[in-house]
């Protein structure tokens, strides 16, 4: 049976589901419920599959190498290669896709008669096997058609709701920044294409070592920008904020859940395996962008009142850490520390799975909400648990997960993060010691304002009274919805249970590495899955946290109920409102919730305040007819970053319109002059 | 000796932390000239607190109705984790420090979403303020803390406590440093001056009490006792990581009975600290907190750089 499901043909029958599914979606697309029973259903199948796939690759530890060459294209193979890392990310992809394909069929009955249904399915499915096709191509040239497929069916399904202006603008901007890291990829591929002869990855990895330092260097410049596009860290990450909130909430969440991780996977992949031995300074620079990314993506996601937004940055502020994991597994390795890479690595694997999953679960909860108030401004929501009480309990756990609060998934992969760092301070000298100092202090930071911030998103969405009278309409979701966000919100607090065991899977996922190869991350699991690092200079568990929490929990419930005091009252009565009438604009809106956070780090944000008063007599100003305040922050990378860029870009395009004389005898000499430089360039 | 250890482990923060807020009232009372309330008066108030009828607000869901259960028994899981009398308790499953840290984090999430339930402004606004002196704290809580650990080497904080005091001679400054760090993180964290006014009920002031403003009878006596555990686990954790005087190195009822006495002392010693400086010196505008918070961080990341 094993030896079925692991096999090639299994591996083309998973992708096939997906290309059927995508197929049949389109044939269907007369009908809005068959359509969108088609592409569910297949996108649940596959997915299904998929988890199966995957997790038998994994636990069997198999590699699947398939190579096919075709005489006409000698550069281009379609070759696959499904390692452990590959497998792992096949994992991560079915997982958050099944569920959000569950939520997504309840979700999607919502735009029948408005938009075409088939061409959704289409899309969706086609954007899952092109996701596979990424993490599994061996091939750089098949890698990019792979990763162009992936971004064309994403920035269709990002512009679904094509009726709305602002997502139309926002598909612009990511196709663009797409297309820039894009080309980014390809430099660096045909840079290792020029020295090593191959476009294979692993005829690349063999012949490494004919490549000179300064272009090594360059090929990680280059990937680093292009993957690092994708993946969302700061300063390209400005299309996330805006892709996010444009996308159906279903996809929203594999967008952020998979879609950003698959730059990571291409780092992973082409740091830590291809491009080996490696300078230390890669591994620092990794290490301070996943910093700053972490913070400011924190920062700005305070700043934030559209929930959407607000997610997108907390994926910045993730993609972050997970780089932390990264960039400190590769400075280990350069300073022979494998030990220590490993458990780096193991950290970034783990809180890639992680995020996925809470990260999913706040993206379809919050879905759900925008479906009934029809708007992504928290401002306009407000005491939403009474309406949405499933929905307000799930988006609850997804906040303490993404807050690392224990016992939630979110809490344990960040504690083998801080663990990688800790050791890093500990070891390591001078200049590589202030960095790892620099990147604990900001994941310690980021922790702190995350849980401001998850405060701030679920206080201003579910709590106190309605600030709109939309509020009271809002009806609970519909049965597939809540399983599809009951699921996760269940996965989150099971990973975080068994975070003892899923860590020596990863182990068994980074040992796959050659260059990880008969090393020990020196973790163990002892009893209680107690997990514990670095020869017992730390440990946890998981369980004993969960139960002495309920335990506690239960004996105060019980205690204060039963024995203290049987016989006490309980009354219901108004909040005390200093003898006025309490209504939904006086309690505290998430803009003001967070505006001293905002203000402290006012060197930053750069907060602005504008009051616009409108008098009933110009000439002498005592009585207002009109106040408006307007707060605003302004985008630090905004202003010293892109619009530097594009004016410079602006002015070079006039200097070399100069050229561009309209005399056809000037042309004739550009081409003269053109075939020179090329035949001496040839000679 | 054993099993005593275990039960004077568990129960020592819930019984002895009304006490201390007894004393700290008590001494801060003689500094106003004032007679003041005996020092087991919070234990009487407790008492008559849980015998109340409550008054609820129609507004509060039940993240208002079970954020006291939660709250204190955070408080519980993590006084029974941390090492108090014997560090001879070798406890592998939660006495982590980023556990503790972490933990204690649950407390003030549901303590900021219970503050917000009830569409007070009073509540949002405290939520607001403490939201932002926890998330600022976060920094030097932890480094203060990972300063010991990796002058010890090992981020448990039991077995932090038992590596002898003398072990440290070298690090002696970065234990200073630190210990400094982290007293205004203990003053930040359990909203004592000059963070927060713990007396107060004006709104300007207020932190802690502006959340707590709706709760009455059962729960807000729950939320005192809380906080007041979390005052005594502060206090626990400054003495017992950053100066492990005294601790009982065996489980030998002369041990444990030494350590016990030593612990108090220690403990009295830090309520009186607490209460003369709250006597000497005013709350800080709120934008100044920031500052202070800014460097209890520096001031552990300068005793992480003086180690080795």
């Amino acid at each position: 049976m094993l030896e079925i499901i692991t096999s090639q043909i299994s591996f083309f029958g998973l992708l096939l589901i997906f290309f059927i599914g995508s197929a049949f979606s389109l044939l269907v697309q007369k009908n809005d419920r068959a359509a969108n029973i088609v592409s569910s259903l297949f996108a649940i199948t596959g997915s299904l599959y998929g988890l199966i796939f995957s997790i038998c690759l994994i636990l069997t530890g198999r590699t699947l190498l398939i190579t096919s060459h075709s005489a006409s294209f000698p550069l281009l193979s379609m070759s696959f290669h499904l390692d452990l890392l590959a497998a792992f990310f096949i994992f991560v992809i079915s997982l958050i896709a099944l569920f959000c394909s569950i939520y997504g069929f309840g979700y999607i009955k919502h735009y029948f008669k408005q938009y075409n249904i088939g061409a959704l399915g289409f899309f969706y499915n086609l954007n899952i096997a092109s996701l596979i096709l990424v993490v599994t191509a061996a091939n750089g040239l098949f890698f990019l058609i792979a990763w162009e497929l992936m971004s064309i069916t994403s920035y269709f399904l990002v512009v679904y709701e094509r009726n709305d202006k602002k997502n139309i603008s926002a598909g612009y901007l990511y196709l663009i920044m797409t297309y820039v890291g894009t080309i980014f990829i390809m430099l660096s591929f045909l840079l290792l294409f020029k020295y090593t002869g191959s476009f294979d990855f692993a005829i690349i990895k063999a012949n490494i070592a004919l490549v000179p330092r300064i272009i090594k260097d360059i090929v990680f410049i280059f990937a680093l920008i292009g993957f690092g596009t994708k993946a969302g860290i700061i300063p390209f990450h400005i299309w996330l904020p805006a892709a996010h909130p444009a996308a159906p909430s279903h996809y929203s969440a594999i967008l952020s859940g998979i879609m950003i991780k698959t730059g990571i996977y291409m780092m992973l992949r082409l740091f830590l395996d291809i491009l080996q031995p490696i300078p230390i300074w890669w591994g620092l620079t990794v290490l301070i962008i996943g910093s700053i990314s972490a913070l400011l993506g924190v920062l700005y996601a305070l700043t934030e009142h559209d929930i959407k937004k607000l997610l997108a940055y907390h994926s910045i502020e993730n993609i972050g850490i997970i780089m932390l994991g990264l960039g400190s597994a590769l400075a280990f390795y350069s300073l022979n520390l494998p030990s220590l890479a490993l458990l780096g690595l193991m950290a970034a694997l783990f809180h890639t799975l992680n995020h996925a999953i809470f990260k999913s679960l706040l993206f379809l909860s919050a879905g759900s909400v925008i479906n009934e108030m029809h708007t992504n401004n928290m401002e306009k929501y407000g005491g939403l648990i009474k309406f949405m009480p499933h929905t307000a309990l799930f988006f609850l756990i997804g906040s303490m997960a993404i807050s690392a609060l224990p016992p939630f998934n979110g809490f344990f992969s960040e504690w083998l993060t801080f663990q990688t760092l800790f050791q890093g301070i500990r070891q390591l000298q001078f200049s590589s010691q202030w960095i790892f100092i620099f990147a604990t202090g900001s994941l310690a930071f980021t922790g702190g304002l995350a849980l401001a911030c998850f405060v701030k998103a679920f206080g201003a969405t579910f709590l106190a009274r309605p600030r709109t009278t939309e509020v009271t309409k809002a009806k609970e979701s519909n049965f597939s919805m809540l399983l599809g966000m009951g699921s996760l919100a269940v996965l989150t607090l099971l990973f975080g249970l068994f975070s003892g065991y899923l860590t020596t899977i990863f182990e068994k996922i980074g040992q796959d590495f050659s260059i990880f190869k008969n090393v020990s991350s020196l973790s163990s699991v002892l009893g209680f899955q107690s997990l514990s690092t670095n020869n017992n200079f730390a440990s946890v568990s998981a369980p004993a946290i969960f139960v002495g929490l309920i335990i506690a929990t239960l004996l105060a419930v019980i205690v204060t109920k039963y024995f203290i005091n049987r016989k006490q009252k309980l009354v219901e009565g108004a909040t005390w409102d200093c003898g006025t009438d309490l209504n939904g604009r006086m309690e505290i809106t998430a803009t003001g919730f967070s505006r001293s956070i905002v203000l402290i780090f006012k060197g930053i944000l750069k907060p602005s305040i504008q009051h616009e008063v409108e008098y009933h007599d110009a000439e002498n100003r005592y009585l207002p007819k009109s106040s408006a305040v307007t707060l605003s922050v302004s985008n630090v990378y905004q202003i010293y970053f892109y619009q530097p860029l594009s004016t410079s870009i602006n002015k070079l395009s006039l200097r070399v319109k100069n050229i561009q004389s309209g005399n056809i005898n000037a042309y004739i000499s550009y081409i003269f002059l053109a075939l020179i430089i090329a035949l001496f360039s040839i000679l | 000796m054993n099993i005593l250890s275990w039960i004077i482990q568990i129960i020592f923060v819930p019984l002895v932390s009304p006490l201390c807020i007894g004393i700290i009232k008590k001494t801060k009372a003689k500094f106003q000239n004032r007679q003041g309330a005996n020092i087991f008066q919070p234990y009487k108030d407790l008492w008559k607190l849980f015998h109340k009828d409550e008054v609820i607000s129609s507004e509060a869901s039940w993240i208002f109705k079970f954020a006291p259960f939660i709250i204190f028994a955070v408080t519980i899981l993590v006084g029974a984790s941390i090492p108090l009398i014997s560090p001879y308790i070798q406890n592998t499953l939660t006495s982590d420090l980023l556990v503790i840290v972490y933990l204690l984090s649950i407390g003030t999430f549901f303590l900021a979403l219970a503050g917000m339930d009830t569409g007070s402004a009073f509540g949002g606004f405290g939520s607001s303020r403490e939201m932002t002196v926890a998330a600022l704290a976060e920094g030097g809580f932890i480094f203060s803390l990972l300063a010991i650990a990796l002058v010890s080497g090992t981020t448990n904080l039991s077995a932090i406590t038992s590596a002898s005091m003398f072990n440290h001679s070298q690090s002696f400054l970065s234990v200073i440093l630190a210990a400094i760090g982290f007293f205004i993180i203990l003053l930040a964290e359990t909203g004592r001056f000059p963070f927060d006014n713990p007396a107060t009920h004006l709104e300007l002031t207020m932190i802690h009490e502006a959340m707590i403003l709706e709760y009455s009878g059962k729960r807000l006596a729950l939320i005192e006792w809380a906080s007041a555990n979390k005052l005594v686990i502060f206090i626990a954790l400054a003495v017992n990581i950053f100066f492990p005087f005294g601790v009982a190195t065996s489980f030998a009822t002369g041990a444990v009975i030494i350590g016990l006495g030593a612990f108090l002392i220690k403990i009295l010693i830090m309520c009186l600290i607490i209460a003369i400086l709250e006597s000497g010196i005013a709350k800080l505008r709120f934008f100044r907190l920031p500052d202070l918070l800014a460097v209890s961080f520096i001031l552990s990341v300068i005793a992480i750089g003086l180690i080795n």
